[in-house]
C-alpha cells in the first residue's frame, strides 16, 4: 500500500457486502442488455438447510440396530386414500419432474432405467410424456400441468399416478418458458406449436381457480381413469400449512412440497432466489397441517428441493415426510456439471458446478439439450446405471442412520432423533438447539 | 335406445358404463336423463357412441372426449369438453367459463353464449358459438378455430399463437398480439365449412377474422409489461 504524498498510510480498499462483486457485475450486466438474468437450477443461496440438523444417534436411553445385518425396512406406499391402485415403491427417493424438451430424450430414458432398477418412480414434466419414459419406467408418475401440453386422456390411462402441478420451489407463483432454441421439430409437435419459438407455460390452470374448483377438478380426473390412479398435488413453498390443508381438501391423495432449492428449467434469477421458503421451514408446517386433519400418512408428504444424501433424506423423514423427490441431484447423478467438460463449460463462460443456462439448449453434457450432437455425448444405459447406483448410496446411508437411531423402517425416524445446529434451523424445523431442549416458539416457552 | 338416469344409478355408474363402450358396440345411442347440474358426465369418452343429455350440466361435461358426440339439451357449468381429442359435443343453452379449453381437436357447438376465456389455450378444437363470448377469450389459443357470431368481450386472443378467431359482432377489445387480419378466400372457405359444421346461418362474408401478430413469439424486452 503506497503512503499518501504526506507520508500518511492510505484507508486500506475495502469491497462493500452490500455492493459486492457478484452484485455489481449483475447490475453491470443489465444495464448493459436492459433484460433480466433468466436461469436454470434453484436457489444458489445459502439458505437453512438439513445441514443444519444432527442425528443424536442411540446411547443409553436408545438401542441401536446392528448396521447391515438387522432389518430396517425402506419401502413406501403412496396414494392410499382414495386410489384404486396405490404406488408401491422399494424406497422413497423418487425422481421429480422433468421435462422432454428440457431434457433431452435420452436423459429422460436414462432416469427411468435408473428408477426402475432401483424399484422408484419417475415423473414426467411440462410437455407430456415420452415413449423413453414411459417405456423404461416401472412406475411413471403424470404431471398435469397450467399449459397442458401433450396432456391426453391416452396417457392419463396409462400413467401410474396423476401429479396436478400447482407451483413449484424455484417459482411457486411462476409460469415457465421454454426458449426457441430448444424446440426441436418433436418438441414442437407434442407441444403443438410451431417450431423455434418460446414457449410458454402459463402460472395458472386454464379451466380452475382455486381450491373448490380443484375438487371437481380432481372428480373428473378420476372419473376418467376409473378412480384407479393416485392423485398428487404438487405445491411449492409458499404457505406451507395452508396449502397443504386446502390440497386435502381438494381431494389430493398425495401432497408434494417442493421448497426454494427445488431447480426449474428456466425462470428469471430475481424469482429463484427471491420468492418461496427453504424446505426446511415447510415441512413442519405441512406436517401440522396433515395432522390437523387426522391425515398424516393418510396423506402421503413428499418433499424436495435441495436433497442430496441418505443424511437428508432420513432428516426429511424424521421430521414426517413419507418419501422425497430429487431432480437437481439425479441430473448431476447423470453427468450433469461434470468436470470432465470444463473446458466446454469454460468456452460457455461459466465453470463445472455453476453451468445453469440449460434453457439455451448448449449442455456440454447432453442432458438439457435438444441438440442432436450434444445429445450423442450422453448413453442412457450408463446413466440408468450412475443413478441406480447413487439412489443405492442414498438409501444405504438413510439406513445407516435410522439404524443408529434404533429404527427398523426409515417411516419410524422421529423429530426426536434430531437436534439444531442453528437457531434458525430450531425454529424453523421445531428441533430443540443442540444442548437444550428448547426451540423458538417452542408452545410453554418464552424467549 | 339407452336410457341412464343420473340421480337413481349415479355418476361412477354412467361414466364406466359409457367407458365400457367398444368401438364396435350396438349400444350406440344413449339418453341421460335427471343430469341435474352434476359435474363430469360423460367425461372421457372414446368410442363412437352418440349421448343426449336432457337438462342443464355441471362442471367438464364431456371433458377429454374422444370419438363420441355429446348433445347437452340445456345449459352447461365451466370446462366443458376441456381437453377434448376428437368428436363433437353441442350444448343447446349456454355456456360458463373456460368452454373448450385447451381442445386439442374435435368441435364443439355452442347454441347460446359462452362466459369468459372460451377457448383458453385451444390447441386444435374448432368452436363455434352462436352467440356472444366473454373476456380473455382463446387466451394464448395455440391452433384451431374460434367462431363466435355474436360479440366478443375484451383482450380476445391475448397473447395469441396460431388459433384463427373469426367474429361477426363486435370486439370489445383485442388482447395483446392480436391483430385483425385478411378474410382471404382460403378463410372464407374455411368458416363457411365451420357454419355448416356448427348448424350456423351465418354468412362468412358477415366475419371479421383475428390472429397473432407474432411480436410476442420469442422474448423481447420492450413487449414485456
Amino acid at each position: 500500500m503506497k503512503d499518501d504524498h504526506n507520508g500518511a498510510p492510505r484507508t486500506m480498499p475495502i469491497q462493500s457486502a452490500t455492493f459486492s462483486n457478484p452484485v455489481n457485475a449483475e447490475i453491470r450486466r443489465a444495464a448493459a442488455t436492459g433484460i433480466y438474468d433468466i436461469r436454470g437450477g434453484g436457489a444458489k443461496r445459502k439458505l437453512p438447510h438439513f445441514d443444519d440438523l444432527l442425528f443424536l444417534g442411540a446411547s443409553m436411553s436408545r438401542y441401536p440396530l446392528e448396521g447391515y445385518r438387522e432389518r430396517c425396512d425402506t419401502n413406501v406406499t403412496l396414494g392410499t386414500r382414495f386410489a384404486k391402485n396405490p404406488i408401491k415403491l422399494d424406497i422413497p427417493v423418487t425422481i421429480a419432474g422433468m421435462s422432454f424438451g428440457a431434457l433431452s430424450g435420452g436423459a429422460k430414458e436414462a432416469l427411468g432405467r435408473g428408477a426402475t432398477m432401483a424399484g422408484t418412480s419417475t415423473t414426467t414434466g411440462d410437455g407430456g410424456m415420452t415413449e423413453e419414459e414411459r417405456g423404461h419406467s416401472n412406475k411413471l408418475v403424470y404431471q398435469y400441468l397450467p399449459s397442458r401440453y401433450g396432456m391426453n386422456p391416452d396417457d392419463l390411462r396409462r400413467c401410474d399416478a396423476i401429479e396436478i402441478v400447482v407451483g413449484q420451489g424455484a417459482k411457486p407463483g411462476g409460469g415457465g418458458m421454454l426458449l426457441g432454441q430448444k424446440i426441436s421439430d418433436r418438441v414442437a409437435e407434442m407441444r403443438n406449436l410451431p417450431k423455434g419459438i418460446d414457449q410458454r407455460s402459463a402460472c395458472r390452470h386454464p379451466d380452475w381457480t382455486g381450491p373448490d374448483d380443484l375438487e371437481i377438478k380432481i372428480l373428473e380426473l378420476r372419473e376418467i381413469t376409473n378412480w384407479e390412479k393416485p392423485i398428487y398435488i404438487k405445491v411449492g413453498g409458499a404457505r406451507p400449512y395452508f396449502d397443504t390443508t386446502l390440497a386435502v381438501k381438494a381431494g389430493a391423495d398425495v401432497v408434494v412440497l417442493d421448497g426454494m432449492q427445488g431447480g426449474t428449467a428456466a425462470t428469471q434469477d430475481v424469482f429463484i432466489e427471491h420468492v418461496g421458503q427453504p424446505i426446511l421451514a415447510c415441512i413442519r408446517e405441512a406436517v401440522r397441517a396433515l395432522q390437523d386433519l387426522d391425515m398424516h400418512r393418510e396423506v402421503q408428504l413428499v418433499v424436495s428441493g435441495g436433497i442430496r444424501t441418505g443424511a437428508d433424506v432420513a432428516k426429511a423423514m424424521a421430521l414426517g415426510a413419507d418419501a422425497v423427490a430429487i431432480g437437481t441431484a439425479a441430473l448431476i447423478a447423470l453427468g450433469d456439471n461434470d468436470p470432465k467438460w470444463e473446458a466446454e463449460y469454460n468456452a460457455l463462460g461459466t465453470t463445472a458446478g455453476a453451468y445453469d443456462d440449460w434453457h439455451e439448449g448448449q449442455d456440454p453434457a447432453g442432458i438439457t439439450t435438444q441438440d442432436p450432437e450434444l445429445m450423442k455425448r450422453f448413453d442412457p444405459i450408463e446413466g440408468g446405471r450412475r443413478l441406480n447406483n447413487y439412489l443405492k448410496v442414498m438409501t444405504l446411508e438413510a439406513q445407516t442412520i435410522a439404524r443408529a437411531c434404533g429404527k427398523n423402517h426409515l417411516h419410524n425416524l422421529e423429530p426426536e432423533d434430531l437436534c439444531a445446529l442453528t437457531l434458525e434451523a430450531a425454529a424453523m424445523a421445531k428441533i430443540p438447539l443442540a444442548g437444550t431442549d428448547w426451540y423458538p416458539g417452542k408452545p410453554g416457552t418464552s424467549y | 335406445m339407452q336410457t341412464f338416469d343420473l340421480e337413481a344409478e349415479g355418476l361412477r355408474a354412467l361414466n364406466s358404463t359409457l367407458h365400457a363402450q367398444a368401438a364396435n358396440t350396438n349400444q350406440t345411442h344413449w339418453e341421460i336423463v335427471n343430469p341435474k347440474g352434476s359435474h363430469a358426465i360423460a367425461v372421457g369418452l372414446d368410442a363412437p357412441i352418440e349421448v343426449n343429455i336432457k337438462g342443464s350440466t355441471g362442471y367438464y361435461c364431456a371433458g377429454m372426449n374422444k370419438q363420441a358426440t355429446v348433445h347437452v339439451h340445456g345449459s352447461v357449468g365451466p370446462g366443458t369438453a376441456e381437453n377434448m381429442m376428437s368428436g363433437m359435443v353441442v350444448v343447446e343453452g349456454d355456456a360458463s367459463q373456460y368452454a373448450g379449453a385447451t381442445g386439442h381437436g374435435g368441435t364443439l357447438v355452442i347454441k347460446g353464449n359462452a362466459s369468459s376465456r372460451c377457448g383458453i389455450s385451444m390447441k386444435g378444437i374448432d368452436i363455434i358459438v352462436h352467440g356472444n363470448i366473454g373476456h380473455m377469450s382463446a387466451f394464448m389459443a395455440q391452433s384451431g378455430n374460434l367462431v363466435v357470431c355474436g360479440d366478443a368481450g375484451e383482450a380476445l386472443g391475448d397473447s395469441l399463437y396460431e388459433a384463427r378467431l373469426f367474429v361477426r359482432g363486435s370486439v370489445k377489445s383485442l388482447g395483446a398480439d392480436c391483430i385483425e387480419k385478411e378474410m382471404r378466400p382460403e378463410h372464407i372457405a374455411l368458416l363457411e365449412e365451420l357454419l355448416e359444421r356448427g348448424g350456423c346461418d351465418a354468412k362468412a362474408s358477415e366475419f371479421k377474422r383475428y390472429g397473432s401478430a407474432r411480436q410476442l413469439y420469442n422474448f423481447n424486452i420492450d413487449n414485456a409489461y
